[in-house]
Order: structure tokens, then sequence, then C-alpha cells
């Protein structure tokens, strides 16, 4: 059962296929980008659709919490949008279960401002949030900042702490064993290892990262930081590659 | 001598100490007296059973040393009748000129003493051992003249011109002997036998007497000292039974008032404390029931907060969405479709502030909101508000001045929300901009010891009176017909309120019709900390001179010190003339015309001309 899920996560997450470079379109390889909308209200799923089509991606909805795990194997998605109140299943274990298969970059819909919920969110793991009530264009920049991939030069190779990166080959590799990382997770860790000696502000990697143009909401750093170093350190408390630099951000650990 | 001078410098030298120490100590006894029951009552009872057993033990020293003297005085009487009887015998007939008056008296004498045991003591009888005394004394004779036999000087004067007089009588005397004094019951009576008066005197010494009544002080004393003691300890260990149960009350309910609404008293027994506990934990129940049902109605609250808001947001981001797509295609629309589509989306706009506006003041009402306070410069938050009402400064010609502490004044940084600041000042901003005619809008920053205030400047219209407390009522507008430019939801000005009261400080307004307005932010640099004062007058009139004629632009000077006219900068930042005099009045120091202004420390300052 758990080979299954890997499998389909593979299918399903489809990360490591590279992205179109650098496309800021919605299209991937020539493919229409497709992006999976999960939300109960109907008028704004359909309102979605219309915005989303016509700024040329390809869309699924479902209205059903419950239903998003079969309709994600079914339509691998490069993208998941997803309320946070939902009936069927709450939103945050549908993000929960969906980390647990996949590393598609998921966007949260979200109707609170409330710190908690953004951060329950975060951590469950998605990738980003859009505040309701959005503008069109804002949801679908950020829908492009997280479908833009990371330019990878051929056969670039990178060491951060005792980890290597094969950034073409989307791999990150410790004495030989890959490390799963979501896509989100992988560019953090890229954008670090790039510049071993640079010190990097939560403004810095946010603009870098997640693609904000002017300052944002820094606990997105933090939230994914951690669920980072979840994966990639040996001891989280004690983290040798990702390190703090209090006051100011973040660096890469020493090789 | 030497000792005595030395004693004297060191009372001089140690006596200031002493005294303080005694006050200090006596400081301290009035504030446990006045804190402590126990004390009170322990003092209290051994100050009153101290004049109680006082009093009883004169009573009591007094009845005794009557009684006892008493039956001295009657025994010595009838001794000194048959001493009278026995002397009248021996001295029958005797006189001064014909007998040897001398040799007869110690005949006498000699005789009353026959049946002494102890020769020393002189005589014993019923009475106890007496001395007796013959002498011949007759009234205006010389003292010197008489014939007497014992020791007379040992009887006192009175009592001897007493008897020499012919009467009877008993005095009490104390003698100087050289054992000590001791103290005679002298008992005198005429012997009338003789042709010439001898007097008989009879010294009973009342040395038993006394070492009785002695026995009898130092057992009073000592038994009394032991009463009041015994009174003392007693009243301490029953005040202690009431006043214990009671301080563990006065415990258990700070606890309360603390927050740690589970403590109870524990009820012991059936008797008045157990009745308080009980009472007691009965109001401490009800009123956590209360306290409970509050933090629900808070919870439902900030649900239906959180509730409304999804329920209102979603159908709101489906309108804005579709109306955002109408919008980019209105080119297409004939005119008035195009118009309405771009009333819709301003009009959502305003739908959405007042939408979260509505919500921030429902969730400050819920008292749920919390502070993120942190130590940061107040200052700095005025610069970032500034920049983000320059979106709708662009278009008019206000100016905003931002006045910051000149360096060497008290800083501006305070443990504030910077969140909740800003948004008071962007509130405040809009507001001034929206009322300030185009006239320059002043943001003054301000500390002094406790406290950081910023004042909002404009020379608007103004506030009618009595419009002060108004302005912060909620959807209340000065002059519903004036063209607003911000949009303003009419709550903005309630919720800067709520946010500086979440702050412990003051938002307060001024205004005279045709003077303009200003706003004051006071905030307490430290939270928890009450305020009594601003840094700042509220009343810009008395920092200033009139307002700048807006026909004059204002000057500023960019960083590189070339002097622009201020309509092209649209932040003039200038620092506050510093007070001239070491002591400037208290709202004063910031003096009425600009001149220093930001352009660094080493920069030719320009100077505004009013």
């Amino acid at each position: 059962m758990a080979e299954n899920l890997v499998g389909s996560a593979e299918r399903a997450g489809d990360h490591r296929v590279p992205h179109a470079r650098g496309a800021v379109g919605a299209t991937i390889w020539g493919m229409k980008a497709r992006v999976l909308v999960v939300d109960d209200d109907p008028a704004l799923a359909e309102m979605l659709t219309i915005v989303l089509r016509g700024e040329g991606f390809d869309t699924a909805v479902v209205a059903d919490g419950s239903r998003a795990m079969p309709a994600l194997r079914e339509f691998k998605p490069d993208l998941v949008l997803l309320d946070l109140m939902l009936p069927g299943m709450n939103g945050i274990d549908v993000c929960k279960a969906i980390r647990a298969e996949s590393g598609v970059p998921v966007v949260m819909l979200t109707a609170k401002t409330d710190t908690v919920d953004i951060v329950l969110g975060l951590e469950s793991g998605a990738d980003d949030y859009v505040v309701k009530p959005f503008k069109p264009k804002e949801l679908v920049a950020r829908i492009r900042a997280r479908l833009r991939r990371t330019e990878a030069e051929p056969a670039e190779s990178l060491t951060i702490g005792d980890l290597s990166i094969d950034v073409p080959g989307h791999e990150v590799l410790r004495d030989g064993v890959a490390i799963q990382l979501t896509p989100l997770e992988f560019d953090l860790l890229v954008a670090l290892a790039r510049k071993p000696r640079q010190v990097f502000t939560r403004e810095v990697l946010l603009e870098q990262v997640w693609g904000y143009r002017h300052a944002a909401d820094t606990r997105l750093v933090n939230v994914h930081v951690q669920r980072l170093r979840s994966k990639v350190e040996r001891d989280p408390e004690h983290p040798e590659v990702v390190l703090t630099v209090r006051g100011v951000g973040y660096k890469a650990g020493p090789p | 001598m030497n000792l005595i001078r030395r004693g004297g410098r060191f009372v001089i030298r140690h006596g200031g100490r002493v005294a303080a120490e005694l006050r200090r100590r006596w400081i301290a006894f009035g504030v446990l007296w006045r804190r402590s029951l126990q004390v009170r009552v322990v003092v209290s009872t051994l100050a009153l059973s101290s004049a109680v057993v006082f009093v009883l033990g004169m009573v009591l020293q007094n009845q005794i040393t009557d009684q006892l003297l008493a039956a001295k005085i009657q025994a010595a009487q009838s001794q000194a009748t048959t001493a009278q009887a026995t002397a009248s015998v021996a001295l029958r007939g005797v006189s001064a000129v014909t007998d040897d008056l001398q040799t007869r008296m110690a005949n006498a004498l000699s005789s009353l003493t026959t049946s002494a045991s102890d020769p020393q003591q002189g005589a014993s009888s019923a009475a106890g051992g007496f001395v007796p005394v013959l002498a011949d004394e007759q009234v205006g004779l010389q003292p010197d003249q008489e014939v007497s036999s014992g020791p007379l000087n040992d009887v006192p004067a009175a009592l001897r011109q007493f008897v020499a007089a012919g009467r009877t009588g008993y005095q009490i005397t104390t003698v100087p002997a050289r054992s000590g004094p001791t103290t005679y019951l002298a008992v005198g009576a005429p012997i009338t036998v003789a042709s010439q008066p001898i007097q008989l005197y009879l010294l009973f010494p009342l040395t038993a007497e006394q070492q009785t009544i002695s026995v009898v002080q130092d057992t009073l004393m000592i038994g009394g000292i032991v009463l009041v003691l015994l009174l003392a300890s007693v009243t301490y260990l029953v005040i202690r039974q009431v006043v214990r149960p009671v301080r563990h009350a006065a415990e258990v309910a700070e606890r309360f008032a603390e927050g740690h609404l589970d403590e109870r008293m524990q009820v012991i027994g059936e008797d008045d404390v157990a009745r308080l506990a009980e009472s007691y934990n009965q109001m401490a129940e009800s009123i956590q029931d209360q306290i409970h049902q509050l933090e629900e109605f808070g919870q439902l609250q900030r649900r239906f907060s959180s509730d409304v808001s999804h329920e209102l947001r979603t159908p709101l981001t489906t309108v804005r969405m579709a109306a955002d797509v109408l919008h980019a295609s209105r080119e297409q629309f004939p005119a008035g479709l195009a118009r309405s589509t771009e009333l819709m989306v301003d009009e959502l706009d305003r739908f959405e502030a007042l939408l979260g506006d509505l919500l921030e003041i429902s969730k400050l009402d819920a008292g749920v909101e919390e502070l993120a306070s942190e130590v940061v410069d107040v200052t700095g938050i005025a610069r970032s508000a500034i920049a983000s009402v320059q979106g709708i400064v662009g278009g008019t010609t206000t100016v905003i001045e931002l006045h910051v502490p000149e360096p060497g004044a008290p800083d501006s940084t305070a443990e504030v929300d910077a969140r909740r600041v800003e948004r008071i000042l962007r509130n405040l901003l809009g507001n001034a901009i929206d009322h300030g005619e185009g006239l320059p809008v002043r943001i003054t920053v301000a500390g002094d010891e406790d406290a950081v205030a910023v004042t909002v400047r404009d020379h608007g219209v103004g506030l009618r009176h009595g419009e002060h407390d108004l302005v912060f009522n909620r959807f209340w507008r000065a002059d519903p017909s004036r063209n607003r430019r911000t949009g303003g939801t009419g709550l903005g000005l309630a919720i800067s309120l709520e946010d500086a009261r979440l702050h412990g400080g003051w938002l307060d307004a001024w205004g005279e019709p045709g003077q303009g307005a200003s706003f004051r932010l006071t905030l307490p640099r430290r939270p928890n900390t009450e305020l009594t004062d601003s840094p700042l007058p509220l009343d810009p009139r008395d920092v200033e001179q009139p307002p700048v004629d807006p026909e004059v632009p204002t000057v500023s000077v960019t960083a590189t010190g070339a002097v622009l006219p201020a309509l092209v900068t649209p932040t003039a930042e200038v620092y506050a003339v510093p007070p001239v005099p070491a002591e400037p009045p208290p709202d004063s120091w910031l003096s009425s015309d600009v001149s220093g202004i930001d352009a660094g420390p080493n920069v030719p300052v320009a100077r505004t001309e009013d």
C-alpha cells in the first residue's frame, strides 16, 4: 500500500519532471498547466475556473475535501488551490494528505486572517496562501510564482552541509540516499546552497523563492525552513544545513 | 571627667543614629500594628490585662498591709496597756527632786523587759518584740533637759508631743540605723503615778511585717507578670485561630483575583469561619461561572467574527473576481456599462475596507485582541505610515511634515504593537488629508520618560465645539457633504481609539472652527504603566505660530542641502527646535518656528519664514 502511494505520488506530484524553465505562462512544455481547485462554494469555484481558463490554465474542481485525493491522483495537477474550510474533510487535513503523497505545490485560499490558522495551514504543508477577498491578478501571480521552476544550469551540482544537490535531476542526496523534498523546499535549499557565504534575509527569500515583489508575510519563510529542517537535518534542534543567523535570516551550513 | 566627656561625644556621635533606628523601629511597628490584627489584639490584651493586674495587685497589697498593721497596732496597744501598768508600779511615787530619776527609769525598763527572751531584741510579747523607752517630758520644756531611758531619739517628735500632753497614741516611723533604716510602730502612753509626767513608749520593729509584705508584693508581681504573659499567649493562640483562616481567606482571594479561578477555601467544621469559607466558595463559584460564560461569549464572538469573515468573504471574492473580469474588458462595453463596471470595482474596494474594519472592531469589542508588543521606534512607524498614505496624498497639494525628536532629546522608542500603531497613524493621516483642505499636515513625534506621543495636525476646517469626542463615534461624519479622498469607512477613528486603549494609551482630539484639528496619540513606553501626562500638548497652538500661508510654499531641504519648494517634496522631515533655556516650560520645548530641517547634522539649516 505504501509503495502504491509513493508510486502514485510520483505520478501525481510529478515533481521530478522539470517544468517550463522560467516560464511565466500557463503552459508547461507546451502543455497547459493543470490546476485542481478544491472549494465548496460553487460560485467561487466557477469564477476561479473562468479566470484560470482565461489565463490559459486547465482546471478541475472538486467541492468536497474527501474527494480531493482521488481527484489528485486522477487529474495529476501541477498545482492545487485549496480552500481551508471544506465539508467532508478539513482543508488542513486535505493538505496533510496531499503532502503524504505528493510534493505538488499547494496554495491555500483562506478567509481567516488569524495568525493561528495561517500558520497551521503552512505547517500542514501549504506552499503559499492567498487571503480572501483577493484580486484575480494577485491569485494568478501567486499561482505562476509557484509554477515557475528554478532555472538549472546543465549538470549543476551543489553541496550544502553534508548534502549534495543535483539541480537538473531535482535530487538531494545524503551519503547516496535520496531525501524527498517538495519543489518549494527544494527551491529554498537551492537558493541557500547557491550562495553559501551569503546570509539571506526572510524578505530576500520571499522574493527569490516565493516570487513576492514586496515584503509579505515572513512567517511563510519561518514555517518552511522548519519543514525543510525536519527533512534534511540530522537533528532539527541543532541544524547544520540551514543555519539561523539571529536577527538577520538564514544561511547555508558549511559543507 | 574625661570619661564623661568621652561618653558625651559618644552619645552625640551615636545619638542621632540611635534615634533614627528607634524611629525606624517605631514606624515598622506602626505598619505591623495597622496590618496585623493578631499583633493589635495581643498588644491590646497585654496592655489592658497589665492595667487590670496592676490595679488588682495594688488593692490586694493595700488590703494585706492594712490588715497586718491593724492587727499589729491592736496587739501593740494592749501590750502598751500592760506595760503602762507595770511601769506605773515600778515608778510609783518617783520624783525628779527626790529620786535619781534615771536609775528608777532603768529599773522600770528592766522590769518591762524581764520577759524578754533575748535581751538584744528587747522585750517580746504577743505583739512581737519591742524596745521600751521611758522619758519625762513636759510640754514646753527644753528637749535637752529631759531625763530618759532607752532610745528616746527613735521616737518621733510628733508622738512625743502628743503623749506629753497626756494622751495615748501611736505612730509608724522609720529610723535610720547603721544596719539600714528600720521601721517601727511606736506606741506611747503617759504614766501619771509620779509627781511629774513620765511617758512610756514601746517601739515595735515592723521588720517581720515588712518582710511579709515584700513577699506578698513579690508574689503579686510575679503572679501578675505570669498572668499577663499567660493571658497574652492565650490571646495569641485564640486570635490565631480566628486570624489564620482570615489570612488564608485573604490569600485565597488574592490568588483568585490574580486569575486562579479554581482557588477555593477549605471548609473545616461548621463554625463561623467555615460559614465564611462556604459563602466565599459559593461566591467564587458564581464568579467563575460568570467568567466562563463571558469567556464563552468572547469565544462565540470570535467564532462569529471568523465565521462572518469566511461567509462574507467567499461571495465577496466571487463578486470581486467577476467585477475584475468585467473591468478588464470594459473598453468593449458601451459607455454606461463601462462606467457601471468601474463604479462596481471602486465600491467593492470600499466594501472590502468596511468589512475589514467591521471585523476588526468586533474583535476589539469582544476583547479577544492581544498586543504583539515589541520595542520599536515610533518615529519609524510614523515614517512607514507616511509612506503608506503617499497614494492618497498624490494629486493633492498636501505636504506632510514629520517632526522627530531632536538628537539628545528623549527618543521615541516604546514597547508597542507596531502594526496597530501604524494603523492608528495611517487613520489619523488619512483623516488629516481628507479634512486638511490641501494645507500642510504636521506629524510630530516626541517622548518623555514614561510616554511617547504623536500628534497629527491639519489646518483644515477644524472641529466645532463639542465634536472632539464625537469624532471617535462609529460612522460619525463631521460634514456628510465633504469631499472624501480616502473613502474612509467611518470606523477608522473608532478602531484607532480602541487600539490606543489596548496599549493603555490615549487618543484625543482638538479642533477649532477654521483653525484645523489635531489628534494626539500618547502611548506608555512600557505596557501596563499608567499614563499621567503626555509629552506633547493637545492644543497645538501652545507650541506653534499661525499656520503657514499656503500661498507661500514651505521651504524644505533635501539630503544634499538643496532648497526646494515644499510642494515638490511630499515629506519634509524636520527636527523640532531644542529648548533654548535650560529649564523650559513643559509645553514649550517644541518651539514654534520650525528651523532645523533634517539634512544631516552638519548641513546648513534653512529657516522657515512665516
